[in-house]
């Protein structure tokens, strides 16, 4: 299944291919590179060769009139008639993004009675909002919400489309790309336009994190893509901008939705992972399901929430909701303190970009040491509850 | 009852070790496994077989290798298996995959349900599995850890899904898609009967010619992608190391620890 094509005859036999391919798809066989059904034409490879001896083929692409194609959009999501501040970091980003493009940023409110909403939008930076005001709107539901925005998008034709990387946004994108037939990146961490050519580059990680890939649509609109929680901040609020506010017809009937929300079970009194700005996390070292309660009381002062590593959760200490890594959330707090945690790289993949990690261990040397900001060699259940005890005290909580 | 699983092969990052001077992981050893939600979506196929009777197919599509995580599907029980591969599927997207995984799904002929991971380990996307249904149009259920009730007869599901808020529960009709997370079972392991089935059990290959559509050309592999990869490089390393924290007693420690926490101003 290789893609990759390799010039026999220029190809020195360097090695630098086989270096750099992050899947091992390439090896040297006789003093010339070959590569195997392991490589899926990520590209690491072709840049580097310094002879020229590789390429990919290029697709055949019949580019739509992509110049119709204007403006940024944003999709704001909501949750019991409350919109995700997410969405708001994505307004952020679509602010910049749009002023690069010298292109007006649209949001798009889907639901009953959004209207405070369509206004706080504005305030967070878009110059349009489209709102759709339907019953089969109240609840976030795949398909009316894809039908919506798939015919506002046909109609409308933006050239980049911004979801937040919620459970709901992700369900959301992959079903309106697919719908409208374009591209799709997922999780990006990093979105900027190409001056010369107003693509976007979207920079999302790959393999647990080790890899980081810039992806572009270059012959498909809108160009859409998810960004996780708290990637992007959210910006200043500014009561004073102007926008406009569009009603958008909505031809849907409750009949036509084969979906129905029967109930919503609140997670009652836990902070969610995704907003967080301070986790406490705890891993195997807690040694059992009781071991989570001085994490409790800390998270408590510093007004974060409570992770796991995938042991303690493997163990049934706490519920798989709290999981941080591969295997679970990917998170992006302020404050990441890891506590009894070892800090296997699935473990790292989901909160290494965390600003400030604090780890305790009784090992020095754990691998957690390895990316934490401060470290305490100790017994957490030591200095946990003195740490709690200090900062209650310091910060007056 | 018939269920389909999509799976996907995937290298097995438990082994996969970084090298530290490149920053790239290291080639040898990377052995492919089965992606780990899916394992979950199979389990829960099992499952539903041995409540409601019928079969279970396993679809993946990958290199002539994945007929491996193949068989470890047939090890645990599922009855049939395909592979989707081709030199025109190389360089599939995600908008690429879901089409030839539709149309795959299609191929097999009438179905109930259709069960994915919640996201590949590799790419991480969750992107396919909605993307299969909207290609099917047939109603989805992402993240799903319980299915509270189902009734082939009448055609209908409810499941309880894992969003940030808490828990949903949804109501849809069948034939749906569903994507699962880790919590909705205890994933068995095959039996030395089900490996020795698993060895003989024939796998057949469809390719393109297989599942082609003369009206839609080009959607499968590249071709079929509408995104590209232009760049790929090593994450930024975090700047430093770290600071330790050491003294005298635990309440000393814990009071430097305390005023370098409230000095990053992040509480």
């Amino acid at each position: 299944m290789a893609l990759l094509l390799i010039d026999e005859e220029v190809c020195t036999g360097c090695g630098i291919c086989v270096e750099v391919c992050p899947l091992g798809a390439l090896d040297l066989v006789e003093g010339v590179a070959v590569v195997d059904e392991k490589c899926n034409a990520c590209n690491a490879c072709v840049p580097e060769c310094p002879v020229d001896a590789l390429s990919l083929p290029e697709a055949v692409v019949v580019a739509p009139d992509l110049a119709e194609y204007r403006g940024v959009w944003v999709w704001v999501e909501q949750f019991q008639g409350q919109p995700c501040s997410i969405s708001w970091e994505m307004l952020g980003q679509g602010r910049v993004l749009a002023d690069q493009l010298g292109a007006l940023l649209t949001a798009c409110v889907l639901g009953v009675g959004m209207e405070a909403a369509a206004e706080q939008a504005i305030a967070y930076g878009a110059d349009r909002v489209f709102i759709a005001d339907h019953p089969t709107l109240r609840a976030y539901r795949t398909q009316p919400y894809a039908r919506v925005l798939g015919d506002l998008v046909r109609e409308h034709k933006p050239e980049v489309f911004l979801l937040g990387a919620s459970a709901r946004g992700r369900d959301l994108a992959g079903s309106v790309a697919t719908l409208l037939r374009t591209g799709l990146t997922a999780d990006c961490t990093g979105l900027e336009i190409d001056p010369q050519t107003r693509l976007l580059r979207q920079t999302r990680p790959a393999y647990g994190g080790n890899i980081m890939a810039t992806i572009i649509t270059p012959n498909h609109r809108p160009q859409m893509a998810t960004v996780r929680h708290r990637v992007f901040e959210v910006p200043g609020i500014d009561r004073s901008r102007e926008g406009e506010v569009i009603s958008v017809q909505v031809e849907l009937s409750e009949e036509d939705v084969a979906t129905k929300v029967v109930d919503f079970l609140l997670q009652e009194g836990v902070v969610n992972l995704a907003d967080a700005r301070v986790i406490v996390s705890g891993g195997y070292g807690l040694g059992g399901p009781e071991g989570f309660e001085p994490l409790r009381e800390l998270a408590l002062v510093l007004g974060g929430a409570v992770g796991a590593s995938r042991k303690a959760v493997d163990e049934g200490w706490i519920p798989y909701p709290h999981q941080v890594g591969q295997t679970g959330r990917t998170v992006r707090p302020d404050l990441y303190i890891a506590c009894g945690i070892s800090g296997a790289i699935q473990h790292r993949a989901g909160m290494s970009t965390t600003r400030v990690i604090v780890a305790i261990n009784v090992d020095a040397e754990a691998p957690i040491f390895d990316i934490a900001t401060y470290g305490i060699v100790g017994d957490l259940f030591q200095v946990v509850p003195a740490l709690t005890e200090e900062l209650r005290r310091k910060s007056g909580r | 009852m018939h269920a389909i699983v999509c799976i996907k092969s995937v290298p097995d990052t438990t082994e996969v070790r970084i090298n530290p001077e490149t920053n790239t992981l290291m080639r040898s050893e990377v052995e492919s496994v089965i992606s780990f939600f899916d394992i979950y979506a199979i389990e829960e196929a099992l499952r539903l077989r041995e409540a409601h009777g019928g079969r279970v197919t396993v679809v993946t599509m990958g290199p002539p290798n994945a007929v491996k995580e193949l068989r470890e599907a047939l090890a645990m029980g599922c009855d049939d298996a395909v592979l989707l591969c081709a030199p025109e599927f190389a360089g599939a997207d995600t908008l690429a995959t879901a089409y030839t995984l539709s149309r795959a799904i299609d191929k097999l002929g009438s179905y109930d349900i259709v069960l994915c991971g919640k996201q590949a380990v590799d790419g991480d996307t969750g992107q396919v599995g909605p993307g299969i249904a909207n290609r099917l149009g047939i109603p989805q259920c992402t993240y799903v850890f319980k299915i509270r009730d189902i009734d082939f007869d009448r055609g209908t599901i409810e499941v309880e899904r894992l969003l940030e808020e808490g828990r949903e529960i949804a109501r849809t009709r069948l034939p749906a898609l569903l994507t699962v997370v880790k919590d909705i079972n205890q994933p068995r392991f095959p039996t030395f009967r089900g490996i020795r089935r698993a060895r003989r059990t024939e796998i057949p290959t469809w390719t393109g010619d297989d599942l082609g559509d003369d009206a839609a050309p080009n959607c499968f592999g590249l071709d079929g992608s509408a995104t590209r990869v232009i760049e790929v490089f090593s994450p930024p390393k975090r700047k430093g190391q770290v600071e330790w924290i050491a003294g005298d007693n635990v309440q000393e420690m814990a009071s430097i620890l305390s005023d370098k926490i409230l000095a990053e101003r992040v509480v």
